[in-house]
């Protein structure tokens, strides 16, 4: 069979194939969905937080001030690239949007950790501490995963280990933001190391799980049981 | 005015993208003649990632099948073109990965493939595969016409349905049953002890 007479075959093949398909939300809107949910997820946890105290350790130490705003913009931003990354025709340039909030982030952490070394009598996180947030942000980590999962399913990445990564580093962000309504002291270097480890395995994590559905073309078009049908 | 990724028109895009909004609601015209008019573009921009020459169709075709898949991803307020353009960069790219990673694990030499012995060529098994062929040639020929004429079109020249129905003037339905009764008739025949 010539190749023109073969391409002509699979368009008739993919057009008995077709049926209508309702459109993928615009990526701003499942962005816009997943932040809710945290949202949400954050109104319950400042329930049963010490807001006052919250509020007062953020003004005296502005370097946490900047963590915060630095994972929370990270959170934000990193959803917006990982839902614009999923879909094709946008850039793998998205997945440079959170990575001036990540410095911010890192480098205000970092900041708070060298604090008490330089500051005598700073409270530094015991390591029962340091489980304490490894367990938190790995739990809340979860459902926002779930949700992330189920958002970018329906998606087609072009860039599926880059979606994933970039979508992990999101939950991350997300986990260690809301960390702080219960996370009464700067991060010692065991405690930032903790949350070094617990980001990287939620961003492993996600790339490995969201990966298995974002993969190569040839399972997923066996899934369909297009391939054969088209080559057979 | 021009598109200057693709060098296609702004009509064309604009073309393609209610062609592609219409495929999304299930009409299947507006697609098949959307892909077939995809597909010099599609060889233009897998050609131009430098894919082989020998590869761009089987690319072009990874690319068509990637566009079935993904079509709900398309937005119809964007360009088309741009869209399309990314999904067969990816595909190139994926091909010439692929390529990359086999030419690394893999050696040809033609000179060991040609001098290769094959363990089964002897005089008895060439005689056994003959003889072989010639009955399986002899059961076909048993078969009453209709059987001959589903075995030969569907299963030795491997139609479609569709095509076979089309070359011998008979339902699809038909076709079917005829090929379920020769195979079934062979297999008895085959079955049977000497």
């Amino acid at each position: 069979m010539s190749s023109v007479e073969s391409l002509d075959r699979m368009i008739e093949e993919l057009g008995a194939d077709l049926a209508p398909v309702r459109r993928l939300r615009p990526p701003a809107v499942r962005a816009a969905l997943w932040l809710g949910f945290m949202a949400i997820l954050s109104g319950i946890m400042a329930y049963f937080a010490d807001l006052p105290g919250i509020a007062h350790r953020l003004m005296v130490t502005p370097d946490m001030w900047l963590a915060v705003l630095g994972s929370t913009l990270t959170a934000g931003l990193g959803a917006v690239s990982a839902f614009q990354l999923s879909v094709p025709g946008r850039g793998p340039w998205w997945a440079l949007l959170p990575v001036p909030s990540l410095v911010t982030w890192v480098a205000a952490s970092g900041m708070g950790c060298l604090r008490t070394w330089i500051i005598p009598d700073t409270h530094e996180a015991s390591m029962d501490e340091t489980r304490v947030c490894f367990s938190f942000i790995a739990a809340v980590s979860i459902p926002l995963s779930m949700l992330m999962v189920l958002l970018i399913r329906r998606a087609y990445p072009l860039h599926p280990n880059l979606t994933a990564a970039v979508g992990g580093l999101a939950i991350a962000a997300g986990a260690a933001t809301l960390l702080n309504f219960f996370h009464p002291y700067d991060a010692s270097v065991t405690d930032l190391a903790i949350h070094l480890i617990a980001i990287s395995i939620v961003v492993a994590l996600n790339q490995l799980f969201t990966r298995r559905g974002l993969g190569p073309l040839t399972p997923r078009l066996l899934r369909f049981g297009l391939a054969r049908r088209i080559t057979g | 005015m021009k598109n200057a990724a693709s060098g296609l028109s702004t009509d064309v895009d604009q073309l393609w993208s209610t062609r592609m909004a219409a495929a999304q609601a299930g009409d299947r015209v507006a697609y098949e003649a959307l892909l077939r008019d995809c597909v010099p573009q599609v060889k233009r921009v897998v050609g131009r990632t430098g894919v082989r020459p020998e590869s761009v169709d089987d690319v072009t075709q990874n690319v068509l099948l990637t566009v079935h898949l993904a079509r709900h991803t398309y937005d119809p307020d964007r360009s088309f073109i741009a869209w399309l353009n990314s999904i067969a960069q990816r595909r190139a790219i994926d091909h010439l990965r692929q390529r990359g990673r086999r030419e690394l694990r893999e050696v040809f030499d033609q000179a060991r493939y040609e001098a290769y012995p094959d363990g089964d060529a002897t005089p008895e098994g060439a005689w056994v595969a003959e003889g072989r062929s010639q009955d399986l040639r002899n059961a076909v020929a048993s078969l009453s016409p209709g059987q001959r004429e589903a075995v030969e079109f569907l299963a030795l020249r491997q139609l479609s349905l569709v095509e076979a129905a089309t070359e011998t003037g008979k339902t699809k339905g038909a076709l079917k049953v005829n090929l379920h009764r020769a195979l079934r008739a062979l297999r008895q025949r085959f079955d049977r002890p000497e």
